[in-house]
């Protein structure tokens, strides 16, 4: 027998009451719960996918654009960039390095990327199986790719033309698996990955191809493209030169992966400020239902409250018991919400996941959530404010002569 | 016991509670006879110090109640006064068991649940202890809430209107149940009553308003 057992069953005798306080505070602390964790885990993901690089070069067009097509595969590019333009701005002395990329294809909704082995080595993935692409044709599936085609080494494929499913195979020239990423947790998961040249061999425009390997030399330097280039600088000074640069000098268009994201943020922001505004809401309507019934539970406690001092309870301890009462909702109604929110995030995820998105878990856990049972406990002390002080301040012998 | 004197107490009202001395011994039982309206609630509730009186001092067990700071008076009346109260009010959501238990807490006291089951079994609520009042007949409420009242052993056990609206056999058993309760702690008795029937089975009255 403590306070915890009388607040525990006074909140069993009212037991709808209280549940339907812990809901309503639930709901609040989900949804924030929710927000967290997905903004969270998209930003995480989108920062992990732009590590290290400074600047990406496409065809004119939005740079939000070239951002979401060339980085994270989201997005349909801007158009190609003619590969003598692209091989100046890949000899420019700000440059460090530059990972070329082209796009075009795509199997079962994956994107066929083109690229160069340091593409992989940016993001420190690894062949878990096989090895990486030699000669063109030759193509290395994603962690998230395999795992959905179920194709492993050796296998045979032909890519469709454009980014979405449906569009027409490209039946004569059969892509051979030969690797197969392990998963890195970024942008590669999804993506099959093969030579440039592989890219150029699909879409050569003369179809007399002798020998796939040597496309490059039966290529003029004029019929090859890029889609875009990953950069990156070589000194901090290169953000003054570089885009400016590209920009006025060239039928290209420079874009920041920095700046781009911290703007389609700011876009999604404001949709994440309206819900959260409407779960502080919920939250200060769980607050509010605490407090009413707490209020009118004095009403009905009035006697007890007088017996329990006839019993040898001093004031603080009436308070201690309405304040605690109080904490115990918001405790239940924060562990619900904080449970209900995990869970929404990984039916999120699940949602996500199928749509072939970005991921989202609910086994994952944001330091902000601390913030969050805070939030909940001080609603629910604060509703327990005055109703402690009423408690406290009971007339017993009044109440008792009343009858 | 307890040492009434000079008391007096007004309400707003200007109703007037006036005892120049009263003088219990230890152990006695006591009933404070009188007329509704005569103020034999307030002394009750002056007795049990959950009200302070407007004159006069209530010595109990050899304290000076009216000295005792609040909180001293809320540990004092936990752990030396028991209390009857006439609607009984046994916490609701509570089984008898907590409600027994929760006086022991609220005094400050070890709970001992051997003691709590041993008197409930004396009072033939064995079979209680899990229940809640409601599922209690009014003589079963009536012990649960005298062995709550008595349950820290008091020094003085106090009762307010516990035969009102009884019938004769059932009044006897209240009575005698108090009565009994009183002994077994050694706690002297006091009940505030304006029934009749029972005036003759106690010898020590103190009488207020008209009939005194």
């Amino acid at each position: 027998m403590n306070l915890a057992t009388v607040s525990f069953a006074y909140l069993r005798a009212r037991s709808l009451t209280t549940a339907l306080n812990v809901l309503l505070l639930a709901l609040g602390i989900a949804t924030i719960t929710l927000l967290l964790l997905a903004t969270d885990q998209l930003e995480e993901r989108m920062q992990r996918d732009a590590r290290g690089i400074d600047l990406v070069v496409g065809a004119k067009g939005s740079p939000l654009q070239i951002i979401l097509s060339a980085i994270y595969h989201l997005d349909v590019p801007t158009g190609n960039i003619p590969f003598v333009q692209a091989r100046e701005i890949q000899q420019h002395r700000a440059v460090k390095k530059t990972i070329p990329l082209a796009l075009g294809d795509s199997y079962r909704g994956f994107r066929v990327v083109g690229t160069v082995h340091d593409y992989v080595v940016h993001y420190g993935a690894r062949a878990a199986v096989g090895r990486l692409w030699e000669k063109p044709m030759e193509v290395v599936l994603g962690a998230e790719v395999a795992a959905r085609t179920g194709h492993t080494l050796g296998a045979n494929f032909a890519g469709a033309h454009g980014l979405s499913e449906g569009g027409q195979e490209h039946e004569t020239q059969p892509y051979t698996v030969v690797g197969v990423l392990a998963p890195s947790g970024t942008v590669l998961d999804r993506l099959v990955l093969t030579s440039v040249e592989s890219v150029w061999v699909v879409h050569a425009e003369h179809h007399d191809i002798k020998d796939v390997t040597d496309i490059a030399r039966q290529m003029s330097d004029d019929e090859k493209e890029y889609t875009a280039l990953l950069i990156q600088y070589a000194s901090p000074l290169a953000a003054a030169i570089l885009p400016r640069y590209i920009n006025n000098n060239s039928e290209m268009q420079a874009a920041s992966p920095a700046f781009e994201t911290a703007r389609l943020f700011r876009i999604i922001g404001v949709g994440v400020d309206v819900l959260r505004g409407f779960a502080l809401v919920l939250i200060f309507a769980a607050g509010l239902s605490v407090f009413i019934a707490l209020y009118n539970a004095l009403n009905e406690r009035r006697y007890d409250l007088a017996v329990m001092r006839t019993l040898g309870a001093r004031p603080a301890k009436l308070m201690a018991l309405m304040l605690f009462e109080g904490l115990l909702l918001a405790s239940l109604g924060a562990v619900l919400g904080l449970a209900l929110g995990h869970a929404l995030a990984q039916a999120l995820g699940g949602v996500l996941k199928a749509a072939q998105q970005v991921e989202v878990t609910g086994w994952a856990w944001v330091n902000d959530e601390l913030w969050l049972v805070a939030l909940a406990l001080a609603v629910g002390v604060i509703a327990a404010l005055l109703p402690a002080w009423r408690a406290a301040r009971t007339e017993i012998a009044a109440t008792l002569a009343r009858g | 016991m307890f040492v009434l004197k000079n008391l007096r107490h007004a309400y707003d009202g200007g109703d007037v509670l006036n005892i120049p001395a009263w003088d219990a011994e230890s152990g006695a039982h006591w009933l404070v006879v009188g007329p509704s309206g005569s103020g034999k609630t307030t002394l009750l509730h002056i007795l049990a110090g959950i009200l302070r009186p407007t004159a006069g001092s209530v010595t109990v067990a050899g304290q000076d109640i009216g000295a005792l700071p609040a909180a001293g008076l809320d540990r004092f009346r936990g752990r030396h006064i028991g209390i009857v109260l006439q609607r009984l009010h046994l916490v609701t959501s509570l089984t008898v068991m907590n409600n027994l238990l929760l006086a022991q807490y609220l005094a400050g006291l070890a709970q001992d649940k051997a003691h709590v089951n041993g008197l409930l079994a004396s009072l033939e609520l064995g079979d209680k202890a899990g229940a809640y009042p409601h599922e209690l007949s009014h003589g079963q409420a009536q012990r649960a809430a005298v062995a709550r009242a008595v349950v820290n052993q008091p020094q003085l056990l106090l009762a307010d209107e516990p035969t009102s609206n009884l019938d004769d056999q059932r009044c006897w058993q209240a009575l005698e149940l108090l009565e009994t309760q009183a002994r077994a702690c050694g706690a002297t008795l006091v009940i505030a009553t304006h029934d009749q029937r029972i005036k003759s089975r106690v010898s020590n009255h103190y009488a207020l308003g008209d009939s005194s």
